[in-house]
């Protein structure tokens, strides 16, 4: 027999925590939906019929095949940007010592107190006068490094034992060998944090690539649903836009759900630093 | 460090090529637009030929400006409204997922779930719920006998539904982190409260909140500072409308920048909106000592 405090418990969780995800269970019903059905008053929660044309219009017609494709290339690539530039520079603040180390440090973490819309105007300047507006370039090349990677990785290289470089330098490794065969490795937990983190910011960045991109041939994800949504003129196919929401959404639930334990890991060591 | 170590000059230079990729890249796209940005904010400039220099006319002319104050009072306002949101009911969930109850993983990740997905994606599944005639928030609250409401068409209810939604998508966020600094917190002071003979809200007011109040501190300022920062969803909702009743600083920002071609005038905005998350940072670090302080 549950003590009363837990039922209670359960049943606030419970109730709090549908209506949490309720949103998304309607968006992926209405995406399954029939454009007369997706109109109806009241609203039917049930498609019937059940179609699947909305994913193959959203795709195909409304162009969100070329988006996803967009979205992927530039999440993976600042992804694996993030990932290799900011465990170097990590390493280099935690296992070398060298004259202003800690003042570039403090400097490098300063940067994450600049709101980035400060810098937005001047990068899509920079952007332009470099001839890399409505490029796969400049839609990669700001995202690439972070401070919060180097913060991160920093803390979880600053973990390991200091015999560690000595054994490397006894195998005659280089101070690059010892950080690329392994410190690297040992440090897995720390990169998969940072790269489903990276990841499912770049999947999801909006202004920037707003921004940036004029043609429809580069816009990301978030960027062409924008633009979907607008070329509604009078009346709205909701459930062809479900469909877009819904990939759109997909890829980064996925992947919270395949690395939650580092997404979260990752998210609480940011903030709970000091 | 180890004395085997290559020599100092050697481990500097080593130091500097694995700092390179990063410095450069933090550099580039990072400090010296910082630096520009604080430039052109004393300039006149639409993107076109040279910024002209005008001085402190930009910020002269923004804090004449009316405007400037409904959108600052609206960021200030949907900022608030927001966080009070976000902490209170997340601080409620984290004491409650923290109890040692089976099945609290499946609703950890249930109350996350809205955080990893896009605000643009989601700011178009809320406008739907918002709709007045097809939406289900309007269905659910016929069946409870209230009217209709025009969410998104009317400046009170507008502003009301961005922060509902940006509520539902930060209250995980919150949660874990505040989950976290719960389970930092040693049992002894609970069960030496127990034993003294506490009950259940005497010893949430007396021992775990004080001990939880840093972890708390810094969501509220976390919060803060990404709340001031909202864009998207008053872009795809709202449009900042209706007549500029949901217009906020970065909304108002993009488009002075990107629609009207304001250059100087958009740096100066940016550069408000620099001061008062730098200001809110400065808060909480002087609040934050003085809390260390009392506790030691």
């Amino acid at each position: 027999m549950m003590k009363p405090r837990d039922a209670l418990t359960y049943l606030i969780l419970t109730v709090l925590g549908l209506l949490t995800v309720m949103p998304f269970v309607l968006m992926a019903l209405l995406s399954l939906m029939t454009q007369a059905q997706s109109m109806a008053y009241p609203p039917s929660f049930w498609p019937a019929p059940v179609t699947w044309a909305n994913y193959q219009q959203a795709l195909s017609a409304a162009g969100l095949g070329r988006y996803f494709l967009n979205s992927l290339i530039v999440a993976v690539v600042t992804t694996a940007g993030q990932l290799l530039f900011s465990s170097m520079a990590g390493y280099a603040f935690a296992r070398f010592r060298f004259p202003g180390r800690e003042p570039l440090f403090l400097l490098v973490l300063a940067t994450m107190m600049i709101p980035t819309q400060v810098n937005l105007v001047p990068l899509f300047s920079l952007m332009a006068n470099l001839g890399l507006v409505d490029t796969y370039a400049a839609l990669i090349l700001p995202g690439l490094v972070g401070a919060f990677g180097v913060f991160l990785m920093r803390q979880a290289f600053l973990a390991f034992p200091t015999e560690l470089e000595d054994a490397a330098l006894i195998d005659g490794l280089s101070p690059w060998g010892t950080f690329w065969r392994i410190a690297l490795p040992l440090s897995a937990p720390a990169l998969a944090s940072l790269g489903i983190f990276s990841f499912v910011t770049a999947w999801n960045a909006f202004l920037w690539p707003l921004v940036v991109t004029n043609s429809d041939t580069l816009f990301t994800l978030p960027v062409g649903l924008a633009a979907f949504k607008s070329s509604f003129r009078e009346v709205t196919d909701w459930g062809v836009l479900m469909a877009a929401t819904t990939l759109t959404i997909a890829p980064a639930v996925i992947a919270f759900l395949l690395g939650q334990k580092h997404f979260v890991r990752g998210l609480a060591a940011g903030a709970v630093k000091e | 460090m180890s004395k085997r170590h290559p020599a100092r000059g050697s481990e500097a230079r080593w130091a500097l090529v694995f700092l390179l990729p990063a410095l450069v890249g933090l550099g580039l796209f990072n400090a010296v637009p910082t630096i520009h940005s604080f430039y052109l904010s004393f300039t006149r400039w639409n993107f076109l030929g040279t910024p002209r220099f005008v001085g402190l006319e930009n910020y002269r002319d923004l804090f004449a400006d009316s405007l400037f104050y409904q959108v600052l009072g609206q960021t200030l306002l949907y900022a608030t409204a927001t966080v009070v949101g976000e902490v209170v009911l997340a601080l409620g969930l984290a004491l409650l997922l923290a109890r040692p109850l089976k099945g609290m993983a499946v609703f950890r990740t249930a109350f996350f779930l809205p955080v990893v997905t896009s605000l643009v994606a989601v700011a178009i599944l809320w406008g739907w719920i918002y709709d007045p005639q097809l939406g289900v928030l309007n269905w659910a609250l016929g069946k409870l006998g209230v009217a209709p409401i025009a969410w998104l068409s009317e400046p009170g209810w507008a502003m009301a539904a961005v922060v509902i939604l940006s509520i539902w998508k930060g209250l995980g966020y919150n949660v874990i982190l505040l989950l976290a600094g719960l389970s930092a917190i040693p049992t002894q002071y609970e069960e030496a409260a127990m034993v003294d003979g506490a009950n259940g809200f005497q010893r949430l007011a007396s021992v775990t909140l004080p001990l939880l109040a840093p972890t708390l501190f810094l969501v509220i300022t976390v919060a803060l500072i990404n709340a001031f920062q909202a864009f998207d969803a008053i872009y795809m909702l709202t449009g900042g409308g209706p007549a500029n009743a949901t217009n906020v600083m970065v909304f108002w920002l993009y488009k002075q920048a990107f629609q009207y071609y304001h250059v100087g005038k958009a740096s100066a905005i940016a550069y408000v909106l620099f001061a008062i998350v730098l200001a809110v940072t400065w808060a909480q670090w002087r609040v934050r000592k003085q809390w260390v302080h009392l506790e030691s």
